[in-house]
């Protein structure tokens, strides 16, 4: 009767490995994702539903460089992290400083009308056809299992840019002030930090962010207008699942949840492991609000 | 006691009563276009009617989509695959998704998840719901959807088939979206009612004086969840066709969120405005800009996405310069005057 339990066929091969391994690799890129969104989530306590169009955004810009433009690709690079950072800046001033004293849901919600927004004008501008760089960076081959390099890089630049941002809020005294408005907003104005200053400053970083997880998008997937649909509610979850705010948190969820979807797609098919994962969210949510590993408030 | 609200509400009634005439007059040769306008407004105003008996108590659920589509679902899967009439099959449709509503509702309530994080679980039970129907495809044709399966020329009591005939369709949704109103007005005069605004407005005051917050938040999402899942099911006897984008998902739900926004969260009609409004938008944006010569010379094939473009961009000015909603933005500056 249930068509989907008979292809079941998990056993601990090979295969099995190299589908583990390989969801090692994508929760580099889940956690990249969500690592801009926490940040602006922990800080300005708003949350952008059109976080993943602004990769999108980012993505487009990179193909326009290249293809268009004729940039060679790490310039191309450079320009569309810059280029998302000023997005996310004037989404902040243009959109969210004037709802910041509105409900916390019409904050939510007027982003969402923004993914409405960048999606049509990406398909006006670029049509609905999937487009690629046409770039080929091959696979590693360990035994029988293989790994494209796209993904390897992708980790390691993950990995990277989770430490250079904590050494940059961490060592730096503006990266001090986002911290500490992040856990005060109220008293930190009173201690002579200028909020709206600090506020432009996370939205042009989780904008920059976004911009950089663009970069390593593009070596592994096709462009389209609508891919922000298949990463955005990936990334809300992997937020909230590691507690707002928290990056290693987040670092962590993005594992999990990158394994739910790999083992599940290797070994089901791949809807069923994202519908798993959901439901691995819902239920711990239910268990423990603040997240796996949100400070209880 | 008949009050000038009564002239007036006679007055809409007869003139929705006497509508299909109307179009059929004014319009002789595309009435069936038309009235299908009407017939899907009134479809979805009376789902964003159910959306908002939730929402206008600060519960923004982002899971309503889910719901319409369990309502869609499980009646065309009973009367494709067990031949049960959608007369059986829309009340069990309706009983799952009140149960699937109270489920994720009682622990979302019993550990007072509210806000960001009751949009964002809302939102990840609509995707599982959607990856559900996804997986699901031997029944219900995966992503590309499925269609009820016609009983005799598609116009049948037993089959709730009205399709072909717009005019008994329109009736039909008519009378749907009455009772709508209706539930909502009921709603509006309870003592539920009152305990619910208590409670969004501070929890714990609201249960230091004896209201059990999560009963009364489980009762008004139940009763939300099942008017979304019956609309749902009407959608799908009427469109004689479901999809998973189309009637479940995070499209869906946004959707109803910001028709309602738009219209106005507090007040009757608010909803009805919404459905109204962003209707008869994404349709004369559709119609006027794919249909106008000149725009697609200058814009070509981006003429298509120009519309979407359009809604989004009033979307955020509508929050940002009209938070109540148009109708009760206007409510207010009459009642300044």
């Amino acid at each position: 009767m249930f068509g989907f339990f008979s292809s079941l066929d998990c056993s601990l091969d090979i295969f099995f490995v190299e589908a583990l391994l390989n969801g090692v690799l994508l929760a580099g890129l889940l956690a990249l994702l969500a690592l801009g969104l926490n940040l602006v989530f922990g800080v300005i306590d708003v949350v952008w539903i059109c976080y993943a169009e602004l990769v999108m955004i980012g993505m487009y810009a990179i193909f326009f460089f290249v293809q268009t433009v004729g940039l060679p690709l790490p310039l191309a690079f450079l320009l569309a992290i810059g280029l998302v950072a000023i997005a996310g800046l004037l989404l902040h001033y243009l959109v969210i400083r004037p709802v910041l004293d509105q409900p916390p849901i019409n904050q939510l919600l007027v982003t969402g009308g923004l993914l409405f927004l960048l999606q049509a004008a990406a398909t006006m501008a670029f049509g609905i056809e999937f487009r690629n760089l046409g770039l080929r960076l091959g696979s590693m081959n360990i035994g029988d299992m293989s790994f494209s390099w796209s993904r390897i890089i992708t980790f390691a630049v993950a990995i990277a840019a989770v430490v250079a941002l904590w050494q940059f809020l961490t060592r730096t005294y503006i990266g001090t002030a986002i911290r500490a408005i992040s856990q005060d907003r109220q008293i930190m104005p009173l201690m002579g930090v200028d909020q709206k200053k600090v506020y432009l400053a996370t939205s042009a970083i989780g904008g920059g962010l976004a911009g950089l997880a663009a970069c390593l998008m593009v070596l592994q997937y096709d462009i389209y207008p609508q891919i922000g649909l298949q990463f955005g509610p990936l990334t809300f979850m992997i937020c909230v699942l590691g507690g707002l705010g928290n990056m290693v948190g987040g670092f962590v969820a993005a594992f999990i949840i990158a394994q739910f979807i790999t083992i599940g797609g290797s070994c089901v098919a791949t809807e069923w492991g994202y519908a798993v994962a959901f439901l691995f969210f819902m239920l711990v949510i239910f268990v423990r609000p603040q997240g796996l590993f949100g400070a209880k408030s | 006691m008949i009050t000038q609200k009564h002239i007036a509400w006679a007055v809409g009634l007869t003139a929705l009563l006497l509508l299909p005439l109307l179009i059929r007059l004014m319009f002789p040769d595309t009435d069936r276009y038309y009235l299908h306008l009407v017939i899907q407004i009134l479809i979805w105003a009376f789902i964003y009617t159910g959306w908002s008996m939730m929402g206008r108590f600060g519960l923004t659920s982002l899971g309503h989509g889910a719901f319409t589509g369990i309502g869609a679902y499980v009646t065309v899967l009973l009367w494709n695959f067990a031949g049960i009439t959608p007369w059986i099959g829309i009340p069990v449709a309706m009983l799952v998704a009140t149960l699937a509503g109270l489920l994720v509702g009682y622990p979302c309530f019993r550990m007072r998840i509210t806000g960001h994080y009751f949009a964002l679980l809302t939102l990840a039970f609509t995707e599982f719901v959607r990856l559900c129907i996804i997986g699901l495809r031997d029944w219900t044709g995966g992503s590309l959807g499925t269609q009820p399966t016609r009983y005799g020329d598609g116009l049948s009591f037993y089959a709730v088939q009205f399709e072909p005939n717009r005019v008994l369709a329109y009736y039909i949704v008519l009378a749907v979206w009455l009772i709508g109103l209706m539930i909502w007005v009921k709603v509006d005069r309870s003592m539920d009612r009152y305990a619910l605004d208590a409670a969004s407005q501070d929890e714990d005051a609201a249960a230091s004086v004896g209201i059990n917050v999560t009963r009364e938040k489980l009762k008004i999402t139940a009763v939300s969840s099942a008017m979304c899942a019956f609309g749902g099911a009407i959608y799908g006897q009427y469109q004689m066709y479901i999809g998973p984008e189309t009637i479940a998902g995070l499209g869906v739900s946004l959707n109803i969120v910001f028709a309602v926004i738009a219209g106005g969260i507090w007040s009757l009609m608010g909803p009805t405005f919404g459905a109204v409004f962003t209707q008869v938008l994404a349709e004369g944006l559709r119609v006027g800009l794919r249909g106008s010569e000149t725009l697609s010379k200058l814009l070509g094939q981006s003429a298509l996405a120009l519309d979407t473009f359009i809604y989004g961009l009033l979307l955020v000015l509508f929050i940002i310069y009209m938070p109540k909603g148009v109708i009760g933005t206007l409510a207010e500056r009459f009642r300044q005057k």
